[in-house]
């Protein structure tokens, strides 16, 4: 099933007079359950491509279907809401609150869809379980390792119950033991739950795990592979 | 969210305590200059009630504009029932007031003499407790005077001198008589105790030559100060053709006081409030600012504008809220304290005396006024947190997570 369906996307920024386009009309789709990594090198509009994909940014040309809504023509205050209920995300870094325990990051996205308290104590606990952290649950960020931080976002970016998560460079900022284990408890989610990744990096051995791979260069889709 | 709110708070402990500080001291510095101004007025105003011009007072309408001797209150029999027959009349007085002068064998003074009965008087004012040398009147001797502390030092007189009083009398002609200066008070107000002196009101009487029962003025306290405008009003209907006027009317200038009083910490609140609000805009545009890329990513992964602004804007209250939270709890006790002990001006009080106002303040303050203030609160937090709220909402949440 397909549920991310991409024509003609394009984004130019203008910076003073200069005009850069950072995607250039990519044609691309996603279907439920794909592991696909985004790759290229800097400055290719890997960060630009996901953005536009998960909502934050609007293309200057071109639509984004997801499950067959248009997200580019829905309101802003619309598309907060339908980013919050379908989309998870994962950034490079700054993924925590800081004031709040590692529970308590995986429970607010859920407190901002008002889901019972109940269910967010259950859910929260199963996903930190999930990717391996139950020990650490009451811990603040700033007292767990990069690569611990990066589960916890993974772990938050399921707690919505996402469509599918975006991932921007989520192993940019990790050794790569951490960068590792990150991708097989993705991996594993992918495998196990169903849930679509897409996620974007610089790692070979990264990208040696996805099973599809996107190579954009200039802003171009350059290579579709899929490896199984 | 509040606890989110509250943890916020206190990721930059310094920056919220200098504001948080501040606040405190804004707080006491408004409660606690209100509560010395009230203190100050309201014990004027019980003086000038309890010693002088007591709740109500009745007189011959011409007798305010002439101060004629003649123009005392006709038909005093059919008043005094009414009086009576109030409820909510604790005591009344009535008094011959005439204006005359006073001589000692060294000098001269201009004087308010009152005729009263002693014992009638002392329900209506408290003059008999300031009397600080020989006693009252109820207990004296024919000719005797109550003077005060700052009349006999000007005449240079003591307990038991001889002091000559000369008015006009009722045939118009000059009456001169011989008094013995029975006790001495002082109230603390100068001017007060300069201008006043009480004989009985049969002296009195026999010199102008008035009829028992005649008086210039009858004087009324009501059972609260409260029921003044109510009795006020009850009795001009009942008194057609009689001046009957509350206090408030009497000595406009302190009912301006006490009325303005009331306002006065608001007025200052406000003010101090204004001033803080630009620390506390301040402080919270800076704690967005070092956000900038968290409120990004929560703006990313789906908090709404509402949401955000309401996050700003409780942490704004919350800061200020625990400011005057503490401020409150300080101003309370301080002002309890003070309640008790007084403040004591004495150091640079004579001018104050002179007014009329007395030398040691015991502030306080209407509860209602702490509740004013934490109104005042959220009001200046819900504005203050306008300009940092709008800050974030602004920030596009894909420019702010690339933010390094
Ligand atoms: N806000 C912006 N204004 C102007 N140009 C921008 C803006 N954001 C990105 N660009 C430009 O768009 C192009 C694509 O940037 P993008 O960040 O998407 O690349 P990337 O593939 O994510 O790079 P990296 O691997 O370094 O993260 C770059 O040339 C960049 O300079
Ligand atoms: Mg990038």
């Amino acid at each position: 099933m397909k549920i991310i369906e991409i024509t003609n996307l394009t984004k130019v920024y203008s910076e003073n007079g200069n005009e850069v386009v950072a995607v250039n009309n990519v044609n691309l789709d996603f279907e439920q359950g794909e592991f696909t990594a985004v790759v290229g090198p800097s400055g290719s509009g890997k960060t630009t491509f996901l953005n536009m994909v998960g909502g934050i940014d609007n293309p200057t040309e071109g639509q984004i279907l997801v499950d067959k809504v248009n997200i580019c023509s829905l309101k802003s205050s619309e598309l907060i809401d339908f980013r919050m209920n379908n989309i998870g995300f994962v950034f490079q870094a700054y993924n925590l609150i800081p004031v709040l325990t590692a529970k308590e990051n995986v429970e607010f996205i859920m407190f901002l869809q008002n889901k019972p308290k109940a269910e967010r104590a259950k859910r929260s606990a199963e996903l930190l379980n999930a990717v391996g952290l139950s020990d650490r649950m009451n811990s603040r960020p700033s007292k767990l390792s990069g690569g611990q931080q990066q589960r916890v976002a993974v772990a938050r970016a399921l707690a919505s119950r996402p469509k599918f998560i975006l991932a921007d460079e989520p192993t940019a900022n990790l050794d790569s033991k951490s960068a590792e284990t990150l991708l097989d408890i993705m991996e594993k989610l992918n495998r196990e739950e169903n849930i679509t990744f897409i996620f974007s990096t610089h790692d070979p051995r990264v990208v040696n795990k996805a099973r599809r791979v996107i190579t954009l260069v200039d802003g171009q889709v350059a290579k579709d592979e899929r490896n199984n | 969210m509040l606890s989110l709110c509250w943890k916020n708070i206190w990721r930059n402990k310094t920056r919220s305590l200098v504001i948080i500080f501040a606040i405190v001291f804004g707080v006491i510095g408004g409660v606690g200059f209100s509560a010395f101004y009230n203190g100050m007025i309201y014990q004027r105003l019980d003086a000038a009630i309890g010693n002088e011009v007591s709740n109500i007072q009745i007189h011959n309408p011409h007798f305010l504009e002439n101060k004629e001797i003649n123009d005392t209150i006709a038909n005093m029999a059919s008043i005094l029932p009414i009086l009576q027959n109030n409820k909510q009349i604790k005591a009344f007085s009535y008094r011959i007031k005439t204006f005359s002068m006073v001589n000692s064998a060294n000098s001269s003074n201009g004087l308010l003499l009152l005729g009263i009965d002693a014992e009638k008087e002392k329900k209506v004012t408290g003059i008999y407790q300031y009397v600080k040398q020989g006693h009252y009147l109820d207990s004296c001797k024919k000719n005797s005077i109550l003077i005060g502390q700052k009349l006999a030092e000007k005449l240079k007189i003591k307990l038991r001198s001889k002091v000559v009083v000369t008015l006009q009398s009722s045939s118009g002609n000059i009456a001169s008589a011989a008094f013995k200066v029975a006790g001495i008070y002082n109230t603390g107000n100068t001017s007060f105790d300069e201008r006043m002196a009480y004989v009985k009101y049969d002296d009195l009487a026999e010199i102008v030559g008035f009829n028992p029962g005649m008086a210039h003025e009858i004087a009324i306290t009501v059972t609260d100060n409260k029921l003044t405008d109510t009795v006020t009003d009850k009795l001009k209907t009942k008194l057609a053709g009689y001046s009957v006027k509350s206090w408030k009317e009497i000595m406009p200038e302190l009912g301006l006081m006490t009325d303005s009083g009331q306002y006065m910490l608001l007025i200052y609140m406000t003010i101090i409030f204004l001033a803080l609000s630009f620390g506390i805009i301040n402080t919270m545009l800076m704690a967005v600012l070092d956000r900038i890329r968290e409120i990004g990513m929560l703006m990313a992964i789906g908090m709404n504008k509402l949401r955000v602004f309401i996050m700003i804007t409780l942490e704004t209250i919350l800061l200020m809220f625990t400011g005057s939270f503490i401020g409150l709890i300080l101003s309370y006790i301080l002002v309890e304290i003070l309640k008790k002990t007084g403040i004591d001006l004495t150091a640079f009080a004579s001018g104050m005396a002179d007014m009329g106002f007395s030398a040691i303040v015991y502030p306080f303050i209407e509860p209602n006024a702490y509740i004013q203030i934490v109104v005042l609160v959220i009001i200046t937090g819900i504005l203050s947190s306008i300009i940092p709220a709008r800050k974030a909402l602004r920030l596009n949440p894909s420019e702010a997570i690339r933010t390094q």
